[in-house]
């Protein structure tokens, strides 16, 4: 299958792309890393790089062309595909743009090939936010009598709400807002490690510090969807009430992108799906979590919460703003396990076809801006989680080597926002420091 | 409208009552010639003369039993505690005889006396003269119990309580004995069992009784200034019998309710209301039931203790914040 390549969504405020000049040509060999376009954006002109290895197959896009985010303009033949036999993977671009390239990134780029373009939803470099309620260990979802007597009346499903009251409770002003749908099933299985603890203050992200100017003639007012509500409290209240602090670290990224190369060698003969980055990425900030326990874990108010199992929240963005599936139980899953969890729960994602659970419960999130081409960012911590990774693009950039000479090297920077209050600066070093040891070290994983 | 004090308000109830009713009879330690410990009998004696007003000895248990006897008999006696502390010796003649006493002649003989006196701590003057024995005597069928938080209410409340055939606990407070409050000139009858909502809010309920009425009207100012929020002060002014319906209109209204007494909080009257609206008002609420009260621990002595021993707006507003 023929890898579709699309317009890229460079800049937060970024709708389409003008596409100033091709650096390859058809029939040119790629390899990852390589810039095979520049793109204009509203903001500047940048390069795009390729994130997998190929043969440049098929152009749509002529230069100088406009193109909306998300739109096909090329086509990438993997090995074993003659170039000139490299057929867009369906007949319509916005069904073509809906896989491999964007996993890769396991942030995919929100909205349609040919759908109008929309003031954009940041893809964030923030946690992805659950439109999750907080559901206490036995399953039961906190809400005051007033407001499961009017949700009832409402037909409201309070599984799909998200309380402000004290300790999250769900109260009569979270119904305002919510949306009416079935109710959810008498008893939702819900997972334990999905209990949330208290948020010490309940902050609504709808008090303004300082009002924006007026709309005027011209302008927009862009009504908030139920998602974007909800990403807009969390993060407030996240940012307001968890002590954030930052730390960073640069991994030789070269020995992970070459296993990747040797395990997707042959992957496609033998029906296995191809590894991404992104997967790997994921698997080693599992075996990281492993090594360091105690960054999996939760302020609880009176205490921490430290949790058995890890259940990794993947932030994916989707086209009203962002969503963190989770797979559960992840540490004693193989790469190609978590490779197809989450390309399962990415295009459901896209698709709006999660269910509740399948969002909530996380333990730690891993957020990759690296198919954007963000080389370091620090994503704002998914509460009730303690910790949060920031992961960036594999950028090609002079080493100094041990024997103190400047070669080229394959550095990829990765970030780590932490909760102070469970996650200290020691704690968190050391998790950054196994992790970047499993990225130059892959074999380690097997351990 | 006359400003008068809590203290004037009792004395012209008293003396109103004693001028409309030949049967009514005020008694107490030091109520007559020394014109009442804390003044609410000022001039009295002098006025009604020693068959109205009569001093009486120091012993509760003997002088509330004759007033309890005598209120069988057809008078209307109005009894002063010089504190509400010292009922405790006269536990027998007011629960087992006043308080039983219609039920068990089958309804044949009335009981209608009036115990008032001051029953609050804040006033430093020690654990055994500082108790709030309202949620205690509530507790008895039989027995009404009355906590005027204003002078308003007040006269109207003690003149309504001396009219009553059942006998009724007047509790008063010292802290508020002097203070003044708008008074109308003219007769007026308040009746037992229905509360005031003292200030209308619509955020949520504070409900109080006594002098808590007047922290909970602080803490309101507070909350508007400060935090936007509307809060409603509903004022039991009786403890029993008990104005459910106004309580629950204000909850069903404000959806929360954070409940403010000077008592205990063990089995306090807030223990009595919080059991009641959840049980009535249970999908109105929406979120859970705040409770105010003294701190568990007999009254302090240690002044600067003291203070922070009773209720205050501060608390009240704490309270309400965590609730909203």
């Amino acid at each position: 299958m023929p890898i579709s390549i699309e317009m890229p969504k460079l800049s937060d405020t970024m709708t389409e792309g003008t596409l100033v000049k091709w650096r390859k040509k058809l029939g040119d060999k790629i390899e990852m890393g390589d810039v095979i376009a520049e793109i204009e954006t509203d903001k500047a002109t940048m390069e795009m790089e390729a994130f997998d290895d190929g043969t440049l197959a098929e152009i749509f896009v002529k230069e100088g062309e406009k193109v909306a985010v998300g739109q096909q303009i090329a086509l990438l033949a993997v090995a074993g595909e003659k170039p000139g036999e490299a057929k867009p993977a369906a007949p319509s671009p916005a069904v073509a743009a809906s896989t491999h390239y964007q996993e890769v990134a396991g942030a995919p780029i929100p909205g349609a090939p040919g759908a109008a373009p929309k003031p954009a939803t940041a893809p964030a470099a923030a946690a992805a936010p659950e439109p999750a309620p907080v559901v206490t260990p036995q399953g039961r979802v906190k809400a005051s009598p007033l407001a499961r007597k009017l949700a009832a009346q409402k037909g409201i499903d309070l599984t799909r709400v998200v309380g402000t009251g004290p300790g999250g409770r769900i109260i009569e002003r979270d119904l305002a807002n919510a949306p009416v749908g079935a109710p959810a099933p008498a008893s939702p299985a819900r997972p334990a490690t999905s209990a949330a603890p208290a948020a010490p203050v309940a902050v609504s992200s709808a008090v303004l510090a300082v009002p924006p100017i007026p709309a005027g003639p011209g302008d927009r007012v862009v009504p908030l969807s139920g998602m974007r509500r909800v990403i807009a409290e969390r993060l407030v209240a996240s940012k307001s009430t968890i002590p954030h602090f930052y730390l960073q670290i640069e991994a030789d990224a070269e020995p992970l992108l070459k296993l990747r190369v040797g395990l997707n060698a042959g992957a496609e003969a033998s029906g296995r799906g191809k590894i991404t980055v992104n997967d790997l990425i994921l698997k080693a900030a599992v075996a990281a979590l492993v090594r360091v326990p105690k960054v999996n874990a939760a302020w609880a108010g009176d205490a921490i919460i430290e949790y058995d199992k890890i259940n990794l929240s993947v932030a994916v963005a989707v086209e009203e703003g962002l969503v963190t599936p989770v797979i559960r139980d992840v540490a004693g899953q193989s790469i190609s396990e978590i490779s197809a969890a989450v390309k399962d729960l990415a295009t459901r994602a896209r698709g709006k076809r999660l269910k509740p659970e399948e969002y909530q419960g996380g333990t730690f999130t891993v957020s990759n801006l690296g198919s954007y081409g963000i080389e370091s960012f620090f994503a704002i911590v998914n509460p009730p989680q303690a910790a949060i990774l920031s992961v960036g693009a594999a950028v090609k950039k002079p080493v100094v080597n041990a024997a103190g000479q400047i070669v080229p090297g394959q550095r990829m920077s990765i970030g780590l926002s932490c909760d102070h209050r469970v996650v200290d600066g020691a704690l968190g070093s050391q998790y950054l420091g196994e992790l970047k040891n499993l990225i130059e070290n892959p074999a380690l994983m097997l351990l | 409208m006359a400003l008068i004090s809590y203290r004037k308000a009792l004395n012209d109830a008293l003396a109103e009552e004693i001028l409309r009713d030949e049967n009514v009879v005020v008694m107490g330690e030091e109520v007559a010639e020394y014109n009442g410990a804390y003044k609410v009998t000022e001039g009295l004696w002098g006025r009604f003369g020693s068959k109205r007003i009569v001093d009486l000895p120091i012993s509760e248990g003997g002088f509330v039993g004759m007033a309890v006897g005598a209120s069988m008999l057809g008078v209307r006696p109005v009894v002063e505690l010089m504190f509400w502390s010292f009922a405790y010796v006269a536990f027998d003649q007011i629960i087992n005889n006043a308080g039983c006493v219609r039920y068990m002649s089958g309804g044949q003989i009335n009981c209608p006396i009036v115990i008032r006196g001051p029953a609050n701590g804040g006033t430093n003057v020690g654990a055994t003269h500082s108790h709030t024995p309202e949620n205690l005597f509530a507790a008895m069928p039989g027995l009404k119990v009355v906590a005027p938080a204003t002078a308003y209410d007040a006269k109207g409340l003690l003149k309504t309580a001396i009219r009553d055939n059942d006998p009724v606990m007047f509790m008063e407070n010292t802290l508020l004995y002097g203070e003044k409050w708008e008074v109308p000139e003219d007769e007026y009858l308040i009746p037992m069992g229905v509360a005031d909502v003292k200030r209308v809010g619509s955020d949520i309920t504070l409900v109080a009784h006594g002098r808590a009425v007047i922290t909970c009207l602080e803490a309101a100012q507070i909350l508007e200034a400060e935090n936007g929020i509307h809060a409603e002060v509903v004022d039991l002014r009786s403890i029993r019998p008990l104005d459910e319906e106004t309580i629950l209109a204000s909850v069903r209204k404000t959806h929360r309710a954070v409940l403010v007494e000077e008592n205990k909080p063990f089995c306090g009257v807030d223990a009595q209301l919080a059991a009641m609206i959840q049980e009535k008002a249970f999908d109105e609420l929406d979120a859970p039931i705040g409770r105010i009260s003294a701190l568990d621990a007999p009254a302090i002595y240690s002044p600067p203790l003291e203070k922070i021993q009773l209720p205050t707006a501060r608390r009240v507003v704490q309270k309400v914040l965590a609730t909203c």
